[in-house]
């Protein structure tokens, strides 16, 4: 499989200060991959870094085939860039600056008008397009900056939290239209909003204090930090007998009693216990209104990650 | 050429900010008030004075030095220098200085373009704004043609003159503007600089002979606009000029460069 993205051993010190370090990933042609990671992780130097705007002080990235110190241009005419919280020229109006986008990425002269037509219509940006950036809402803003990365349809798109500050109503159209890129570009995003991550990406790379934690799909990675099973359900009786009978069940772990007749069972290992837990609650007359498995959500895998990390560093 | 797009994007992209911005309107309106003033004050004088020469019937040498070149022109053309010495750091400060502290200088270093395309781009901008307020000037030197003799070869060298006079300042003020992120502290920078080499030819003058005092003199900008304001046109102020302008527009791509390796 062609691999649009390819970086090697990247590491960036700002001075003494260490942000990335020793950075390994690849990314596949036609890939959604996610970024994850807290504030100060080094996902915004690393895309920096993607994007030539900022030199790794060792180690490379390759886009597109091409190193990003040393085939800058080439690197350039391949993406499309999103930076973070993205500055637009407030004396120019949206189309001026499209214009002077299409034009600067070397979009012929003919196709220019047509290429500016789509990326607005894709973004919905017609309704403002005569207005200046300066008059523009924070979410017709990022819309621009979204639509500036999509001229020119470059193979690699690097989208640097392509939905902070948008309404949830944009965010649910900026994701659509970052799904539908899926398989014609290779999208790199960071985010902080993991249910995001887990829609949209088909991996999400997790990275932390400079270095990759984790690297899988979103699924694999709950499965992974699920490490067994835990599930939700809803009976009918006496609390405290009810939680007994649950406990009793062979390869329970611990059962947590959320009220309202609500538990949940955390099971040691993979195995699945839920017909055992049904059998037994039935037999002893209590009645089961629900019985679900529950997947950690990215969230916890991310915060057990990042925590554990934490930990380790401190001991 | 392959990279005409980019330094033709640049280009309308300056201009449109420089026309929407109110540096452009405030510097030219003040500019051609001075510009104005001087220029009228000169013509009054040549006037009164030739008129009084007339009158007395001076000795024909001193008369001989009645003419609008060096009475009005040249006069004009050293005061047009001083003016420009203030007015070309306003015009070039905010040209990468803003760019950096805005951060649309990520949206533009990520772009395919040349270094060569950003800093000609937006130096020809520059200039034609530059080229913009000289053009206003020459409406009254050329109605002044109409009521006095004028020698228009020498005003056409003068204006040479006071372009490339324009283009090194802006060149410099460019450069200026790429070593901070503050449009005040590169209008400081680009004056003083100007200031300097301004008057670093008085070295000579003021009792600095010898070798130095020669290099420092031939460094100087004055030296070299002197010619033009008289009307001569040297090949050695011209190539002055040429390699005054690329050094410093070699300086701001060397800026640039270095950009992607600090930060």
């Amino acid at each position: 499989m062609e691999m649009m993205i390819e970086v090697r051993d990247l590491t960036k010190y700002y001075g003494p200060l260490l942000a990335v370090e020793h950075l390994d990933f690849q990314v596949a042609a036609g890939e959604i991959v996610g970024f994850l990671g807290p504030n100060g992780a080094g996902k915004t130097t690393t895309l920096k870094m993607l994007a030539g705007y900022l030199s790794p002080t060792s180690g490379t990235a390759r886009i597109n085939g091409f190193d990003c110190v040393e085939q800058s241009l080439e690197v350039r005419r391949s993406l499309g860039y999103l930076p973070e919280n993205v500055s637009l020229y407030p004396d120019l109006t949206v189309v001026q600056f499209l214009r002077f986008a299409a034009q600067a990425k070397g979009v012929e002269a003919a196709g220019q008008a047509v290429e500016i037509r789509r990326v607005m219509a894709s973004c919905g940006l017609e309704e403002v397009k005569g207005k200046l950036v300066a008059a523009l809402s924070k979410g017709f803003r990022q819309r621009l900056g979204l639509a500036q990365a999509l001229l020119h349809q470059p193979p690699v798109l690097i989208l640097d939290e392509p939905t902070i500050g948008l309404d949830p109503f944009q965010i649910v159209e900026i994701r659509e239209l970052i799904k539908n890129l899926e398989g014609a570009h290779t999208v790199i995003l960071s985010s902080h909003i993991l249910p995001e991550v887990a829609q949209l990406c088909h991996r999400v790379i997790i990275i932390n204090r400079g270095r990759i934690v984790a690297s899988d799909t979103p699924e694999n990675l709950s499965r992974q930090l699920g490490q067994g099973a835990r599930i939700s359900l809803a009976v009918q009786g006496p609390e405290a007998q009810v939680a007994a009978a649950l406990q009793a069940v062979p390869g329970v772990d611990r059962v947590n009693s959320r009220g309202e007749g609500r538990y949940l069972v955390e099971a040691g290992n993979d195995q699945d216990l839920r017909p055992e837990l049904a059998r037994s609650l039935v037999q002893q007359g209590f009645g089961l209104l629900e019985l679900k498995a529950q997947e950690f959500t990215l969230e916890e895998v991310f915060l057990d990650l990042v925590t554990e990390e934490k930990t380790e560093a401190e001991s | 050429m392959k990279n005409f797009g980019g330094f033709a994007a640049l280009l309308k992209k300056e201009l449109i900010i420089y026309f929407a911005g109110p540096i452009f309107y405030i510097t030219g309106f003040f500019f051609l008030v001075l510009t104005g003033y001087f220029f009228y004050a000169n013509a009054v004088y040549y006037g009164i004075t030739s008129l009084a020469a007339a009158a007395q019937a001076t000795n024909p040498e001193v008369a001989a030095q009645l003419n609008p070149q060096n009475m009005v022109y040249q006069p004009l053309f050293m005061v047009l220098a001083i003016i420009l010495m203030f007015l070309v750091p306003l015009l070039t400060m905010r040209l990468l200085a803003e760019e950096k502290r805005s951060g649309t200088a990520e949206l533009l270093f990520t772009y395919p373009l040349a270094d060569w395309s950003i800093i000609l781009g937006k130096f020809a901008a520059a200039f034609l704004i530059f080229l913009i307020f000289l053009a206003f000037t020459a409406s009254y030197s050329l109605a002044f043609c109409f009521m006095a003799r004028v020698d228009l070869g020498a005003l056409a060298a003068g204006y040479l003159g006071v372009a490339l006079l324009g283009a090194a300042f802006l060149a410099l003020g460019l450069f200026a503007s790429s070593l901070t992120e503050n449009q005040i502290i590169a209008g400081v920078i680009g004056f003083a600089l100007l200031l300097l080499l301004w008057v670093v030819g008085w070295a000579q003058e003021l009792g600095g002979g010898g070798a130095l005092g020669r290099v420092m003199q031939f460094l100087s900008l004055t030296e070299h606009y002197e010619n033009f304001s008289k009307g001569v046109i040297d090949t050695r102020d011209l190539v002055y000029y040429a390699s005054f302008i690329f050094f410093f527009l070699f300086l701001t791509k060397r800026q640039l460069e270095s950009r992607r390796w600090r930060a």
